[in-house]
C-alpha cells in the first residue's frame, strides 16, 4: 500500500465545491482574492489598531513583522502542498530547502563577502541543482520509504549545520546576517514595511506559479498520479519524471522562501533545519486543507499567527490567573497547536478550505 | 585495538537503543500500517517516568525503570485505543494524528518539566568502567546491549511460541486474510502498541543512563535514526530491525571517530540510500 493511493482518500476542497458556478459567484471567487491582496498591500499605510489581535497598530514594525512572517509561511506551506496535496508526495525533508536558501545567501554575503545579487544567483543555482540531485535519488522509492529518505537527508543537513563546518554556519547559535551586506532599504526597524512587501510579493509569486503549473499539463498528470499511479504508467507517462518535476519546483520555491525568511528575521537559525520545522508545514497544510487553492495559505497564516500570539497569550494576565494545571500547557504554543491539529483531523478532514464549502452546502 | 573495542561496544550500545525503538515501530507499521511519530513520546514518557519516580518517590534504579516502562506502556495503549483505533484504515490520518500527538506531547512534557535537560539518576554500577582487551569501556554500554538482547529474545519467543504472536505474524503477512478467518486483529493492534510502548519507554530510561540527562526533545532525534533502522531492516521484521540497528550503530560510531563529526550521520543516510536502491523492501523486508 503506497502513500499516493491513500492521499486520494482525503477529501479535497475542490471535491466539495459546488459546481457549476453562477456568474455572480465566479466574480466573487475571482475578485475576492484580488481585493484581499490589495488590502494586504496597502496595510503598511494603515494605523488600524486591533488590540489583542496585533501587538500594535497595523503599520507598527512589530505588527508588520508578524504579518510578514505569516505571509512567508503561507507561501512555504503552499510549496509543501504542491508536494503533499497536489502530487501525493509525503516529504519529511522540506525544511532542508528552506534552510538551503537561508544559509546559502547568508554564508555567501556574511562569510564569503559576495555581493547580494551574486549571492541570490548562487541561491537560485543551488536551489535548482540540490533538489534535482536529491530528488532523483529519493524518488526511486515510493510512499513511506520516500518519506524516510527525505527525513534522513534533511537530518543530515540539520546535523551538518549544527556541527558548524569551517565555522561557516554558526552552529547552534545560528548565523546573523551582516548588517552592511544588504542594501539599506532592507535593514533596520523603520524599513519593516519593505520586508513586508517582499514577503507579500513572495506569497503572490508562489501562489501564481502553483496555480499556473497545476493547471498546466504536468499539473494534471500530478493529480492523476495522486489518484491512480498505475493508470498513469499504463497510459505511457513516466510518474518518476513528473514527480521529480513537482519536487524540484516545490523545493526551488521553498529555497526562495528561505531567502525571504533570512531577510525578514535577519539571520539563519538551526531551528529551520529540524524535522519539526517540516512537520509544521504538514500541520499547516492539513489545517488549511490539502490540495486546494487557498487552503495551505490559510493554514500557514493561522499556524504562524497562533504560534507567535499564543506565546504572548501564555504570559498574559488572563492565563496567569488560571491554576497551574491549565496555565503550564497553555503557555506552550505547540501543545495548543498539536491538540487543534488532532481535532481538525478528526472533525474537519478537508481543513479550513472545506469549511466554506460545507457552510454553503448547508444553507442551500 | 583498544579504540576499536571501545568504538564497537559503543556502537553496539547505540544500536541497542535504536533496536529498542525500532522493534516496536516496525511491528506497529508491519501490522497496522501506522507510521508512528508518537513513538518518541512513549520514549520520553519512559524517561521522565523513570526520572520522576526516582527523584520524587525515591525509587531505586530498577523499580524506577519499571515505573517508567509501565507509564510508557499505558500511554501507548491509551493512544491506540482512544486516538488511532477510530481512524482504522485511514493511514494518512493516523500518521497525522501521531504527528499532532508528538508535537503536543513533547510540548506538554516541556510545560511540566521545563525545556532544560534534567540530570538523570544513574545507579552507581552504571557509572563505572570495565577494562576489556585494553579498552576502558563504560558499564552502561553492557546494560544497553544486555537489555536489547533480552527484549529481542522476549519478542521472538512471543512471536514464535504464543497464539497472539502467531496472530501478529500472520497479520503482518496478510491482514485481510486473518480478518477473514474470523480473528479479531484489533486486539493484536493494541498488543503491538503495548509492546512497542514498553520497549520505547525502556529505551527512554536507558537513553537517560547513556546520555546522563533527559530532555523533552531527546526522543525526536533518536526516533529519526530508529525510522532509518526500520526502513533498512524492512518494515514489519523484528530480526531485520535488530541487524539494521547493529549495522547503523557501528557505522555511525566508526565513521564519526575516524572521519569528522557529522560524517557518521551522513554515512548512515548513504547506507539507507544504498540499501533502498539495491533492495527497496529493506534487508529482511517483504516487497514494498
Amino acid at each position: 500500500m503506497t502513500t499516493t493511493a491513500d492521499a486520494s482518500e482525503t477529501a479535497t476542497a475542490d471535491d466539495l465545491r459546488p459546481r457549476p458556478d453562477s456568474p455572480r459567484r465566479r466574480w466573487i471567487r475571482r475578485g475576492a482574492p484580488v481585493a484581499a491582496f490589495a488590502v494586504l498591500a496597502i496595510l503598511p499605510f494603515s494605523t488600524l489598531d486591533l488590540p489583542g489581535l496585533l501587538p500594535g497598530p497595523a503599520n507598527s514594525p512589530g505588527s508588520l513583522q508578524l504579518l510578514a512572517v505569516c505571509l512567508v509561511f503561507a507561501g512555504l506551506a503552499a510549496t509543501y502542498d504542491l508536494l503533499f496535496g497536489r502530487t501525493g508526495l509525503l516529504s519529511f525533508g522540506h525544511a532542508l530547502y528552506v534552510a538551503l536558501g537561508s544559509y546559502t545567501v547568508n554564508i555567501a554575503v556574511t562569510k564569503l563577502g559576495l555581493t547580494l545579487p551574486a549571492a541570490l544567483l548562487l541561491a537560485v543555482l543551488v536551489g535548482l541543482v540540490v533538489p534535482a540531485l536529491l530528488g532523483a535519488v529519493a524518488l526511486r522509492v515510493n510512499g513511506i520509504a520516500f518519506a524516510m529518505v527525505t527525513l534522513a537527508t534533511a537530518q543530515v543537513g540539520s546535523i551538518l549545520v549544527m556541527s558548524d563546518p569551517g565555522r561557516l554556519t554558526g552552529g547552534e547559535e545560528g548565523l546573523p546576517l551582516a548588517p552592511d551586506a544588504i542594501p539599506a532599504f532592507l535593514s533596520g526597524v523603520t524599513n519593516t514595511a519593505n520586508l513586508y512587501w517582499i514577503a507579500l510579493g513572495y506569497l503572490i509569486v508562489v501562489l501564481a506559479v502553483i496555480a499556473w503549473v497545476v493547471a498546466s499539463e504536468p499539473g494534471r498528470v500530478w493529480q492523476a498520479i495522486r489518484e491512480n499511479e498505475r493508470r498513469v504508467s499504463v497510459l505511457g507517462l513516466p510518474p518518476y519524471r513528473f514527480r521529480l518535476l513537482a519536487f524540484v519546483i516545490a523545493s526551488f520555491l521553498a529555497t526562495l522562501g528561505g531567502v525571504v525568511h533570512l531577510f525578514l528575521v535577519g539571520g539563519s537559525s538551526p531551528q529551520i533545519t529540524t524535522s519539526n520545522f517540516t512537520l509544521a508545514f504538514l500541520v499547516m497544510v492539513v489545517l488549511g486543507g490539502t490540495g486546494s487553492r487557498w487552503g495551505a495559505m490559510l493554514g500557514g497564516v493561522l499556524y504562524t499567527y497562533l504560534d507567535h500570539r499564543l506565546a504572548a497569550l501564555g504570559t498574559s494576565d488572563a492565563v496567569a490567573g488560571l491554576p497551574e494545571v491549565l496555565r503550564a500547557p497553555l503557555s506552550e504554543p505547540l501543545f495548543v497547536l498539536g491538540v487543534l491539529f488532532i481535532v481538525m483531523v478528526y472533525f474537519l478532514p478537508g481543513g479550513l478550505a472545506s469549511l466554506a464549502a460545507r457552510l454553503r452546502g448547508r444553507t442551500r | 585495538m583498544s579504540n576499536i573495542v571501545l568504538l564497537a561496544l559503543t556502537g553496539l550500545g547505540l544500536g541497542a537503543l535504536y533496536f529498542l525503538i525500532a522493534s516496536g515501530l516496525s511491528l506497529i507499521f508491519g501490522l497496522a500500517d501506522v507510521l508512528n511519530f508518537a513513538h518518541g513520546l512513549f520514549l520520553a514518557v519512559g524517561a521522565y517516568g523513570t526520572w520522576w519516580s526516582s527523584t520524587h518517590l525515591g525509587f531505586p534504579f530498577v523499580p524506577a525503570v519499571m515505573f517508567g516502562v509501565v507509564a510508557g506502556t499505558v500511554t501507548a495503549v491509551l493512544v491506540e485505543t482512544l486516538l488511532i483505533r477510530p481512524l482504522y484504515r485511514r493511514t494518512i490520518e493516523q500518521v497525522l494524528v501521531t504527528v499532532g500527538l508528538s508535537l503536543a506531547g513533547v510540548a506538554l512534557l516541556q510545560a511540566a518539566f521545563g525545556a532544560d535537560p534534567l540530570t538523570f539518576p544513574r545507579p552507581e554500577w552504571a557509572t563505572g568502567t570495565t577494562r576489556i582487551l585494553g579498552a576502558i569501556v563504560p558499564n552502561d554500554r553492557f546494560l544497553l546491549i544486555g537489555a536489547a538482547v533480552v527484549v529481542l529474545v522476549a519478542i521472538q519467543v512471543f512471536l514464535r511460541r504464543t497464539r497472539f504472536g502467531l496472530i501478529v505474524r500472520a497479520g503482518v503477512e496478510d491482514r485481510t486474510m486473518v480478518t477473514a478467518l474470523g480473528i479479531n486483529v484489533r486486539t493484536a493492534f493494541t498488543l503491538v502498541f503495548a509492546i512497542g510502548g514498553a520497549a520505547a519507554a525502556l529505551a527512554g530510561a536507558l537513553a537517560g543512563v547513556y546520555f546522563g540527562n533527559v530532555s523533552p526533545g531527546q526522543g525526536t532525534s533518536l526516533l529519526i535514526f530508529a525510522f532509518i533502522v526500520v526502513v533498512i531492516g524492512g518494515m514489519g521484521s523484528v530480526t531485520g530491525s535488530a541487524i539494521a540497528a547493529v549495522l547503523v550503530g557501528l557505522v555511525q560510531q566508526f565513521t564519526s571517530f575516524y572521519a569528522a563529526a557529522g560524517v557518521g550521520e551522513a554515512s548512515v543516510v548513504l547506507l539507507l540510500a544504498v540499501v533502498l536502491l539495491a533492495r527497496p523492501g529493506g534487508l529482511a523486508g517483504r516487497a514494498a
